[in-house]
């Protein structure tokens, strides 16, 4: 028990080591990784949004899929199933997303941030414990999305096959694919070093089980650290290495792609937590578990993808806070991506209550 | 006592266990399809101070746990 406390703990360090390594080979700052900020990248590639600051095949992303499915076939882990309330999934992951994009960031880069020194993130971090605790309840009272059943091989194979695909499109035809010239999806680490990062995390994270949302729940419901010490690490690998770097800066105001309104990074964050625990794990988890042939998370993944698409082509999305020279600020959340937040969380709590049941003593 | 958590999301399976093994049975069967809930039910139950001993069967985890 105590090699596993270590694996998470080693593997936290590397990641948050790797993500600093990714932000000096041109990533954005506080973005070596960020998952929901990749796909949004990925969507905006493909011409499924045209919000022309955030285009770009993400190799990280490609990497952390293939490299969970690599690492899956050596440990003989890859079980292609599926089956578990589908649309359900793709609904939170789509929901997921959304509120990611009105913080800007999933669970693992909100880490990256507070590792920059990104208050707003701390902030966001609140929100978040409060809504996997709010996840806790409902799971205590018998919430599930039911169970997931073998499938054919080819089911499982799909989705690695995409990132393949992808892959040979970046590599072999960008024309074909829309890439920022300017703002954050024009900001990238060399294709191969991103695809290497992405590989190595992605099994390094296929064999802990590393996950964001299941530290904070797994301490919650079952006084578990285990996967708490893999968030710990890569905070503290981050922290060391932003200030190595002179890159941490303690505020609020003028952080790297963040925007300063604490209500919203909060209630956002809030509904990233609850939405991530229902579907039994962190937008990291799902891609690994969809490195596993889990379709399910395939079809979550799907889910975020088209969320994040929406956001931006409905103005959901917030923009980073940006302070000009007459002082006068700009960024922050948008009237749509605050009504709809409010309208996730409620969201959320219907589907909760609609999939949680009572169960009778046998 | 025998309880199937197969294909359940995380962290159900451990939900499950930590359930059954309130009124301290003697031994209970925990039902498993993959190493993940595999290996999370076995810390589990042997930090409650249970044995654990894993057979497999049709790609299937039987976990059966002592006190």
């Amino acid at each position: 028990m105590k090699n596993r406390k270590l694996a998470l703990l080693l593997s936290g360090l590397l990641i948050g080591a790797i993500a600093v390594a990714l932000v000096y080979f041109g990533n954005p700052k506080n973005m070596g990784f960020c998952i929901a900020c990749f796909i949004r990248d990925i969507a905006g590639a493909t011409g499924m949004h045209q919000a022309a600051v955030v285009q770009y095949i993400r190799p990280e992303i490609l990497g952390l899929v293939l490299g969970a499915f690599v690492m899956s076939l050596l440990g003989k882990e890859f079980s292609p199933r599926g089956g578990s309330a589908p649309v359900t999934r793709f609904c939170l992951g789509f929901m997921v997303m959304v509120a990611a994009l009105v913080f800007l960031g999933c669970p693992l880069r909100m880490v990256l941030r507070i590792a920059g020194g990104d208050l707003n993130a701390v902030i966001g971090l609140v929100g978040f414990a409060a809504g996997i605790l709010a996840g806790v309840l409902f799971l205590k009272k018998g919430y599930s999305l039911k169970r997931t059943y073998r499938q054919p091989l080819m089911e499982g194979l799909l989705f690695p096959g995409i990132q393949v695909v992808l892959l040979v499109l970046l590599l072999a035809a960008p024309a074909l694919l829309i890439f920022s010239e300017s703002g954050p999806g024009s900001m990238r680490a060399p294709i191969f070093i991103a695809l290497a990062a992405g590989l190595i995390v992605g099994a390094l994270a296929q064999r802990t089980r590393l996950c964001m949302v299941g530290g904070i729940r797994d301490l919650v419901m079952f006084k578990d650290w285990t996967l708490l010490l893999g968030f710990l690490g890569i905070l503290i690998a981050a922290l060391v290495g932003n200030i190595i770097f002179g890159w941490f800066k303690l505020s609020m105001v003028g952080q790297p792609v963040a925007h300063i309104d604490g209500l919203w990074n909060a209630l956002s964050m809030f509904a990233v937590g609850l939405g991530s625990v229902m579907l039994g794990g962190c937008p990291l988890r799902q891609l690994i578990l969809a490195g596993e042939g889990n379709s399910d998370s395939a079809v979550t993944v799907f889910g975020y993808l088209v969320g994040a698409a929406f956001a931006h082509n409905f103005k959901l999305a917030s923009a980073a806070t940006a302070i000009a020279e007459d002082g006068s600020i700009s960024g922050g959340p948008t009237m749509g991506g605050k009504v709809v937040t409010i309208a996730i969380i409620v969201l959320l709590l219907v589907l909760a209550i609609a999939n949680t049941k009572q169960e009778k003593a046998k | 006592m025998q309880i199937d958590a197969r294909g359940l999301s995380c962290p159900q399976p451990v939900l499950l266990t930590q359930q059954a093994l309130k009124s301290q049975p003697a031994s209970v069967e925990i039902l498993v399809d993959n190493k993940t809930a595999e290996g999370n039910v076995t810390r589990f139950a042997a930090k409650a101070g249970y044995s654990v001993a894993v057979r497999e069967e049709n790609g299937d985890f039987i976990l059966t746990l002592t006190k």
